[in-house]
């Protein structure tokens, strides 16, 4: 039945709803790709939520592991899960059979944010795949995409045999947050090396002592000094020829182009590397999109969508949606009442020159303007900036107090989680540190022939938090599955410089 | 409807098993199986497979939150990587066990869904009967006590409509004797099925903290199962050394004794109670014994043989022995146990190393279904 279309064509009320919300949304300036609502019973959804969102991946245990969670929280009663929206052009969002009609519009209203997010945002750029030559709009076909990616691995697993493209499969997906998120989404170029790289660099010349007497040549430049003295200039001369020339964060793509990989684990690989860019945006901006989805889900419902018997409803369900608990950062909170906070504040001219430079309270906490821009410059943020850059710019010390945010840690003495301290700069540069470079350690690809034995070299750049130790061996190995010789990386063991490596057969730890 | 993850599904299913891809077994995590007792809120175990990542250490990095509280203070609860209520903007989803209030009943049943743990076949060797009345309709005569209201105006109102005394305008009903109904009941015999669980703990010096914590675990799973096939179970708890004697609950997780260990005084004692207080005929009885498998010697090795042998295996559903590791014990009992009893059902034996083993050692004690 599966492979058949399914029946999840939106009924009438729904379409009429559908309608009435996009009119509205349309009307407080939201700008979205068009959107598609299909409804699903909950094993489907269950299914399409497993894929990410999508109908349709490459076969892998993974998908089926992330179903079995989400259907058993959702036959214990733990969880549910409302809406499903993908950055798609047209978007395809998902409703929920048997949901409320509440549910359904708040949902609807809540996806008309997201999409709109994925239109204008400038990280969301990078997921398009070229411009439609008659109407110019973004080509976003990702579901086509992803089920190419299906089709690509299924044919290998067939062709060789699933046990063994698995295991690659899953050695690649070790790998997968090892992306260079400033690389702007390209696919891969095949770059042939030039033919100079191949010439043997030019014999170095050693500086002599002068001699004014020929005879004297030996004694003052003696033979075989001056060859060792040419051996350490090439050794030199070698060393400083690495490969890559600069440290490479993308290490899933220069694998990709220079480990020696069958054809396809070269198309495997590719696959993954490019879906894990597909999905880089999406936790670079958790917090803006979602609050950005939300500021507009509440927006909506409340000044336009709901009546009076469905408000209670609706206040019902969003204050779940935005409820904090201890040690746990609700991305939609946060963003919703940032976002809210930069238009009061535009709308009350609460910036520039003269509001920072104002210290008096008083003055501050009555501060208006009446400028009235906050409408604007809310667009303005969520095309323009990124989680990181959104709290570095907008995060403010009264924000911090109000919204009660506290940076937390584990002390080791008390063993247990506590509450660090509620000092704006702290929370903030604690906040930052989350969300640099997704949480994902920064890893880059130094050295291609380390100790000229063509073993791989990776470096951590260490900023106060050490590797998972027992995880990063694996990724070692991984590593080294895939570029067939010895790997390594240098990291920071409790505060000692240690190399892990794995020479295929054997781990090891040493303190460099 | 088959779905297309189906097939994604079953490979999962495989690997947990162990059945396919063996190198992916050891990054199975099995979510910690008893979470917080008390308010009755467990963590369900599910298995989850990581996928190893380079990642920062667990405790390496804090975070912030919202809520009220001052530096210093403890946050309940550990920090998870939340996705709110289960929204997701479709990318990914956390990873952590899942956790849920949940009565004792609904986790027997989850547990036993999750293990495949059959249902246990009483030995129907019950003779008690108990008598239980139950309100199953109504009667023209009984005790005022039992009068039943609303049929009681019901049938009057009827009666008044029929004679044409009733008035809607001034709706005055007035029941009199014929019209009063009262509940009857009826007597129902059912069958009692009582089971008796003995647990027996080797308390001697080289059981520590750790090992009686895993007792402590997996003796809490066993009685939920239990509980749940059996109406009105009845525990008993045992310690040993060298020598045995009964105790409550508290006093056997809590006792620890620096003596040598003679088990056979534990299996001689619990062949007592069984013969005083549990007549197997009437009684399931489920004695469960957890040791280091240290015992004093050769000669009481035989002595506990012979006793399981002639008295508590003949009497009991089913007997079983959990081995837990410690540095000291040299875990030779269990050994002798398989060796003496290769082939007996009734005799079920089972290591637990760790706090993972747990789960596997349950579904080894109870996965026969006796």
């Amino acid at each position: 039945m599966a492979q058949f279309a399914l029946k999840t064509a939106l009924p009438n009320y729904l379409r009429d709803e559908q309608r009435r919300i996009e009119e509205f949304a349309t009307k407080v300036g939201l700008d979205f790709f068009p959107t598609i609502f299909e409804v699903l019973s909950y094993d489907q959804m269950n299914e399409v939520a497993a894929y990410g969102g999508f109908p349709t991946r490459y076969p892998h245990w993974r998908w089926g592991m992330e179903y079995e969670r989400l259907s058993k929280s959702h036959e214990y009663g733990l969880s549910k899960i409302y809406e499903l929206v993908i950055n798609n052009n047209p978007s395809i969002a998902y409703l929920l059979e048997g949901n409320s009609i509440v549910d359904q519009k708040l949902v609807m209203a809540h996806v008309y944010g997201h999409v709109d997010f994925f239109k204008n945002n400038f990280c969301f750029r990078m997921t398009s795949q070229g411009r439609d030559p008659r109407s110019g709009a973004d080509v976003r076909k990702w579901i086509d995409a992803m089920a190419n990616h299906g089709a690509i691995v299924r044919k290998w697993a067939n062709r060789i045999g699933i046990e063994t493209v698995e295991n690659f499969i899953d050695a690649c997906l070790s790998l997968e947050n090892l992306i260079d998120p400033q690389k702007p989404f390209l696919p891969i170029e095949s770059s042939p090396r030039s033919s100079e790289e191949d010439e043997p660099p030019e014999a170095p010349e050693v500086p002599l002592l002068r001699v004014d007497r020929e005879y004297m040549e030996s004694f003052i430049n003696p033979e075989d000094f001056v060859e060792s003295q040419k051996k350490k200039l090439v050794d030199e001369a070698a060393q400083a020829q690495r490969f890559p020339t600069e440290p490479e964060r993308d290490v899933l793509g220069f694998l990709l182009e220079n480990a020696p990989l069958q054809r396809w684990e070269r198309e495997c690989l590719a696959v993954i590397r490019e879906e894990a860019y597909y999905f880089l945006p999406q936790m670079q901006t958790k917090i803006m999109n979602e609050g950005w989805a939300s500021y507009w889900h509440s927006r909506l419902m409340t000044e336009n969508i709901c009546d009076a018997s469905e408000i209670v409803d609706y206040a019902d369900r969003c204050a779940s949606v935005l409820a904090t608990t201890p040690g746990q950062l609700n991305p939609y909170k946060l963003g919703i009442e940032l976002f809210r906070h930069i238009e009061d504040r535009w709308n009350k001219g609460q910036f520039g020159k003269e509001w920072d430079d104002c210290d008096d309270w008083g003055v501050r906490r009555h501060w208006d303007r009446r400028t009235g821009l906050g409408r604007e410059k809310i667009f303005e943020v969520r095309a323009l900036y990124n989680d990181v850059t959104f709290i570095d710019e907008y995060l403010t010390e009264d924000f911090v107090a109000d919204q009660k945010l506290y940076s937390f840690g584990y002390n080791q003495r008390n063993d247990r989680w506590e509450i660090e301290s509620r000092t704006f700069q702290e929370v903030k540069s604690q906040l930052l540190t989350s969300l640099t470079n997704a949480g994902n350690p920064i890893i880059s690809v130094v050295d291609a022939n380390h100790q000229n034995r063509s073993e791989l070299l990776l470096e951590h750049r260490h900023q106060g938090a050490d590797l998972r130790l027992d995880w990063a061996q694996e990724v070692v190995k991984a590593l080294s599955r895939i570029w067939t010789r010895p790997v390594e990386i240098h990291t920071v063991v409790d505060e000692k410089p240690t190399a892990l490596r794995y020479d295929g057969n054997d781990h090891s730890q040493k303190s460099l | 409807m088959s779905l297309r993850i189906d097939q994604d599904h079953s490979r999962f299913r495989n690997i947990v098993r162990g059945r396919i891809r063996q190198n992916l077994r050891k990054y199975i995590s099995k979510g910690e199986l008893l979470g917080r007792q008390g308010k009755d809120i467990v963590s369900i175990p599910i298995p989850h497979i990581d996928i190893p990542k380079l990642r920062f250490g667990d405790k390496q990095q804090g975070g912030v939150a919202q809520g009220d509280g001052d530096p210093g203070d403890p946050l309940s609860g550990s920090p998870q990587e939340g996705d709110g209520d289960g929204k997701q903007a479709g990318d990914q989803a956390g990873d952590h066990p899942l956790e849920v209030e949940l009565t004792l009943d609904e986790l027997a049943d989850i547990l036993g869904e999750e293990l495949a743990l059959p249902k246990i076949e009483n030995k129907g060797k019950s003779a008690i009967v108990d008598k239980k009345d139950r309100y199953i309709g109504v009667r023209n005569v009984g005790p005022n006590s039992l009068r039943h209201f609303k049929r009681t105006f019901r049938s009057a109102l009827r009666r008044q409509i029929a004679l044409g005394t009733y008035d809607p305008k001034r709706p005055v009903i007035i029941p009199t004797r014929e019209d009063m109904r009262y509940k009857s009941w009826k007597t129902e015999e059912e069958p009692v099925a009582n089971a008796v669980i003995i647990y027996m703990m080797d308390v001697s010096g080289s059981m520590g903290d750790e090992q009686k914590e895993i007792v402590r675990i997996e003796s809490f799973w066993i009685d939920t199962w239990l509980r749940k096939q059996y109406k009105g179970i009845e525990t008993r708890f045992i310690i040993h050394d060298a020598a045995a004697r009964e105790v409550d609950r508290d006093t056997f997780f809590r006792t620890r004794e620096s003596g040598g260990t003679m088990i056979s005084s534990a299996y001689r004692l619990a062949a007592d109670i069984v013969e005083r207080d549990y007549p197997s005929l009437e009684w399931n009885i489920y004695p469960f014994h957890f040791s280091d498998g240290d015992n004093w010697s050769v000669d009481d090795t035989l002595l506990c043989v012979d006793i399981l042998k002639k008295l508590l295996l003949p009497a009991s559903n089913v007997f079983c022995y959990g081995q837990v590791d410690s540095p000291y014990g040299s875990g030779q009992f269990i050994k002798d146990l398989k060796e003496h009893f290769s082939g007996d059902e009734q005799l079920i034996t089972s290591e637990i190393n760790d706090r993972d083993a747990i789960v596997e050692s349950i579904r080894e004690f109870l996965g026969k279904g006796k």
